[in-house]
């Protein structure tokens, strides 16, 4: 077929398209997961039943505030990644202060407590399930948004499944965050940013596998 | 900003909004540049060249819903022949090769060469390798110019499934296009 009659025919019929459609797709996957990884924070782990008295302390906040706030740098990230041409640039620092901000109480607190309660502040009760945990409770999230980055463009792939991760992972701790009794920095600053950096390492290990259009 | 980069867009904002005379404008001249962009850096593998220019066109044509206007289209269109051409190249494992810087992104609108010579591959030939639910409706609405309705009587298909199937088609074509070179595509 001759370059022109392929130009002919792909202007032939309806051409129109919806606009902004990076934004918006990416927005129905994260409506799309989130009920899910909600239904498996109540079917499975339950809401923390002091939830609202916990309303009144500022480290119940922080510690859903935070994630949210790296899930929403994700999502500008992932929705500019799916676009060709278009960097992610600022975004990325969008990610990393929240997660600097948290290491930096931890580093206070750290220094503040005594000696014998720093390794007990540190650990908590529940460090065991607490990255796993973050981490399948991105994994709705996290599919939905690779699902919807199969329909747009990403030229670089890595880059795009890493920030897809950093939403799923931020969407995933901060709904974990109802469940979870722990409320100290150094917690925080260990377990939650592991739990949001292994759907940022696996979307980045994924991105160049998945997303090839 | 350009004169052709201020030409084309607003032949392929006015394309996305609807107009198909003004997108046909547009892919003739986004052929031309691309001819001209791709030529100068696949210099040593002439025949590839309309080859890609095609496979740049159908997935430009696929992704079009991913421009948007607040964005440069020579970033967008660059962003995404810069992208195909390194899968040709792989695929080729010529990496070591590559002496042409790749990302100054304004040279893809610096020069036009009009001339269109037929592609090696033969992408009517692709064509018939999908299946028909895919195939009818992209020979009768794209190839054709029949209505969507037309061709849903016609092929005794749903309007939306004529829609699908046309999307679907094009996209498997660009998938199958990225086969071709062989490797790792």
């Amino acid at each position: 077929m001759k370059t022109d009659d392929l130009v002919a025919m792909l202007a032939t019929g309806d051409v129109a398209v919806p606009r902004r459609s990076a934004s918006r797709r990416i927005g129905w996957a994260v409506s799309a997961g989130l009920p899910v990884s909600l239904f498996i924070l109540f079917a499975d782990y339950g809401m923390r039943r002091d939830i609202v008295q916990a309303m009144f302390w500022p480290m119940f906040w922080v510690k859903v505030l935070f994630p949210l706030c790296i899930a929403a740098a994700g999502f500008v990230a992932v929705q500019r990644l799916a676009r060709p041409g278009v960097e992610a640039r600022g975004a990325w620092w969008g990610a990393a202060l929240p997660v600097l901000g948290v290491w930096a109480l931890a580093v206070i607190a750290w220094f503040t407590v005594p000696m014998e309660e720093r390794m007990p502040s540190l650990m908590g009760q529940s460090w065991r399930i607490c990255a796993l945990s973050i981490g399948l409770m991105a994994l709705p999230v996290f599919a939905a948004t690779m699902a919807a980055l199969k329909g747009l463009a990403p030229t670089r792939p890595a880059l795009a499944g890493a920030a897809a991760g950093a939403l799923a992972g931020g969407v995933g701790a901060s709904v974990y965050a109802l469940h979870c009794m722990e409320l100290t920095a150094p917690f925080l600053a260990v377990w939650y940013v592991s739990g949001i950096a292994v759907p940022v390492l696996v979307g980045a290990l994924l991105g160049p596998r998945l997303l090839r259009w | 900003m350009s004169d052709a980069e201020a030409a084309l867009r607003s032949l392929f904002l006015r394309g996305l909004a609807g107009d198909a005379k003004a997108y046909r404008e547009f892919l003739q001249k986004l052929s031309a540049h691309l001819r001209a962009f791709l030529g100068k850096r696949l210099f040593g593998w002439p025949d590839e060249v309309e080859d890609l220019v095609q496979e740049c066109l159908l997935a430009m044509h696929n992704q079009r819903h991913t421009y948007q206007s607040d964005q440069p289209l020579t970033a967008w269109v660059h962003a995404i022949a810069r992208y195909k051409m390194i899968d040709l190249l792989r695929a080729k494992s010529v990496r070591e090769d590559l002496h042409d810087p790749l990302d100054d992104d304004l040279a893809v609108f610096a020069a036009s060469a009009e001339e269109a010579s037929d592609a090696r591959r033969d992408l009517g030939g692709l064509l018939d390798t999908l299946p028909e639910r895919q195939r009818l409706p992209i020979v009768h609405v794209k190839i054709q110019g029949l209505s969507v309705a037309e061709t849903a009587s016609l092929t005794g298909m749903s309007e939306s499934a004529v829609k699908v199937g046309i999307h679907r088609g094009l996209k498997a074509l660009a998938a199958r296009f990225g086969h071709g070179w062989g490797g790792a595509a």
